[in-house]
């Protein structure tokens, strides 16, 4: 496959798999399997035509941009392209149980609609990290929020439904102010592709006012906080294997979004101010989130808050990268430092919710008291929970111990200890709230008369194997930092 | 002197002016699914604005072709919005979700 015809097919592969299984739904994990497939060849051929010639570019048609539409892959792109293909095929499996087609091979309702909503939501991340044009990303992101929506409702119950429409509303406000933002950008300079804004802007108020709409839009659809309060109930609420994909996944989508947005188009409009607002408002989401995790008492709750707070270092490297010191070769350590954290963070988190799920299914729920002892039965679970929670902790050799390391350098380099201190506060209280299931599901006795369910061996491998990509991150971390190198932006290099 | 795309621009900002404090104000789900429609209106006739290139140039083209994908985008929107406040309504009996209960 060649390099550019691999560019185009991962968006495209997802979405006509998602078409085939809304027509069968039998199919849907078939479906599902084959795109998985189809996807990894075209990573294979893209990977190595962007580390052996740098960032591949195609002009959809042989439009050029401001008239056509530029996809491009980056290293940054394809690492996130690959993250989302290994949480993807991994979500696949474990869902097969759950939504695959029943005894009478007749395709239950709940997997009609999880199979094409999962290929949608592929689909659209795969979007999200290639195009380079504010509106192609809106459609991109629009569809990413509406298969999320309907992926939190899945079930039907009252609460999932509020849960959705409450995820629905913050999200809908998010595209408008995100819309109205690049309205403003095409008015003020008539183009809408990432490098030519880049090239055209020059800092103006009317810029400032745009560029503030659009990252006001991307934050609400990170769940930045204060903007979070959908997440829990919504990421909670979800099935598991649907909880998977919300909670790991779709925030990077629109945190890659602002990160061009911020390092690609409009570096200049940086000041030091609005740095600071957005690391404060990071380190605000580190350490409320990690507290309500900590009061919570049902595993996908606490889960949910820990990624409230695992969004908040993503914001760190704002300020990170646009230190007060003049000669910044530090910046780009925040840069890749924030590329490993939602690497790291996206398989952990995979892992932790499949994890959850099983743990769920074993016990009869997801009450802290109810998984007590679920360690003897399940050791394999148990494991790979306590591998994603040394990956969340940031404990070595894990992909989160390299992303902490890199920030934590920047920080003391640009003379910010402040943000270094977040850091490490985040991490203890990480350290805190994993603990508490980690403390029921190692105790030593079962409730009385709650023999767990039994779960399949190989449903239990599919969280290990996610939860030792995430540690391998942290063991193999050269070449992946050497791939995140390719097609970097000055901006990342020379300080914000 | 106000000409005519600042007097499309200006409509349209009102319109998203009066759409969003009904989006932040309104507690019945499909009043603020409304809202949002009336929001998404606003944006785009700002946009259509945004393409006016003076009396006899004709219309920039690309904002128009934009706000037809917007416009299928918002309906595709309001359609889930609309089918999700159904069943939440089915299910709970509530018309606003359990927080803006008053």
């Amino acid at each position: 496959m060649s390099a550019p015809l691999a560019l185009v097919a991962l968006p495209v592969l997802p979405l006509v798999g998602a078409l085939a299984a809304v027509l069968s739904g039998r199919w849907g994990g078939v479906a599902a399997g084959a795109v998985a497939a189809g996807v990894a060849g075209a990573l294979v051929a893209l990977t190595g035509a962007v580390a052996a010639g740098g960032p591949v570019r195609v002009d959809i048609g042989g439009w050029a941009p401001p008239l056509g539409i530029a996809l491009e892959a980056d290293g940054l792109a394809v690492a996130f392209l690959a993250l989302t293909a290994g949480v993807m095929a991994a979500v696949a499996a474990a869902a097969r149980p759950r939504f695959g087609a029943g005894p009478d091979g007749a395709a239950t309702r709940a997997g009609h609609a999880f199979w094409p909503l999962m290929l949608w939501l592929w689909a659209a991340m795969n979007l999200c990290f290639v195009s380079r044009d504010l509106f192609n990303l809106y459609v991109a992101l629009e569809l990413l929020t509406l298969a999320a929506v309907a992926l939190v409702a899945i079930e039907g119950r009252a609460e999932t439904l509020a849960a959705a429409l409450r995820y629905m509303i913050f999200a809908l406000m998010g595209s408008l102010l995100y819309l109205l933002g690049a309205v403003l950008l095409y008015a003020a300079h008539a183009t809408l592709d990432i490098g030519l804004l880049a090239l055209r802007v020059a800092p103006g108020p009317p810029d400032r006012v745009a560029m503030g709409l659009l990252t006001a839009g991307l934050a609400v659809k990170t769940a930045l906080f204060p903007f979070h309060a959908w997440l829990p109930p919504a990421h909670a609420g979800a099935p598991a294997p649907a909880s998977a994909l919300l909670s790991a996944l779709v925030p990077k989508a629109s945190f890659v979004i602002l990160w061009r947005l911020w390092f690609e188009a409009l570096p200049d409009l940086a000041a030091p101010l609005v740095l600071a607002l957005l690391g404060g408002l990071g380190a605000a989401a580190v350490l409320y989130g990690s507290v309500l995790a900590l009061m919570q008492d049902r595993l996908k709750l606490i889960v949910a808050y820990s990624t409230v707070a695992q969004v908040g270092y993503l914001f760190l490297v704002f300020p990170l990268a646009g230190g007060a010191a003049a000669a910044q070769p530090w910046s780009a350590g925040a840069w890749s430092g924030a590329g490993f954290h939602a690497l790291s963070h996206g398989l952990a988190k995979a892992a932790m919710f499949l994890c959850a799920g099983l743990l769920m299914t074993a016990a009869g729920g997801d009450r802290l008291a109810q998984l007590r002892g679920l360690a003897r039965a399940m050791p394999m679970t148990v494991f790979a929970f306590g591998l994603a929670a040394v990956a969340l902790t940031g404990l070595p050799p894990s992909g989160g111990f390299t992303a902490k390391y890199l920030m934590m350098t920047s920080a003391f380099a640009a003379g910010q200890p402040l943000w270094a201190a977040v850091l490490v506060l985040g991490g203890l209280l990480a350290a805190a709230y994993l603990y508490r299931p980690m403390a029921h599901l190692m105790a030593r006795e079962r409730p009385e008369g709650a023999a767990p369910v039994a779960v399949s061996r190989a449903a239990q491998a599919v969280p290990l194997a996610l939860a030792l990509l995430a540690i391998g991150l942290g063991i193999a971390s050269a070449p992946v930092h050497a791939l995140m190198q390719i097609g970097r932006p000055g901006a990342a290099e020379e300080g914000l | 002197m106000i000409d005519t795309a600042m007097l499309y621009g200006l409509t349209g900002a009102g319109v998203v002016g009066i759409g969003l404090y009904g989006f932040l104000s309104l507690r019945h789900l499909l009043r603020r699914v409304l809202a949002f429609n009336v929001v998404g209106s606003g944006i785009f006739l700002m946009f259509g604005a945004a393409g006016y290139r003076g009396g006899g140039a004709g219309a920039d083209p690309v904002p128009q072709a934009l706000i037809i994908t917007g416009i299928v985008v918002a309906l595709a929107a309001t359609a889930l919005a609309v089918g999700l406040t159904l069943a939440h309504a089915r299910a709970s009996g509530r018309r606003t979700l359990p927080e803006d209960d008053t």
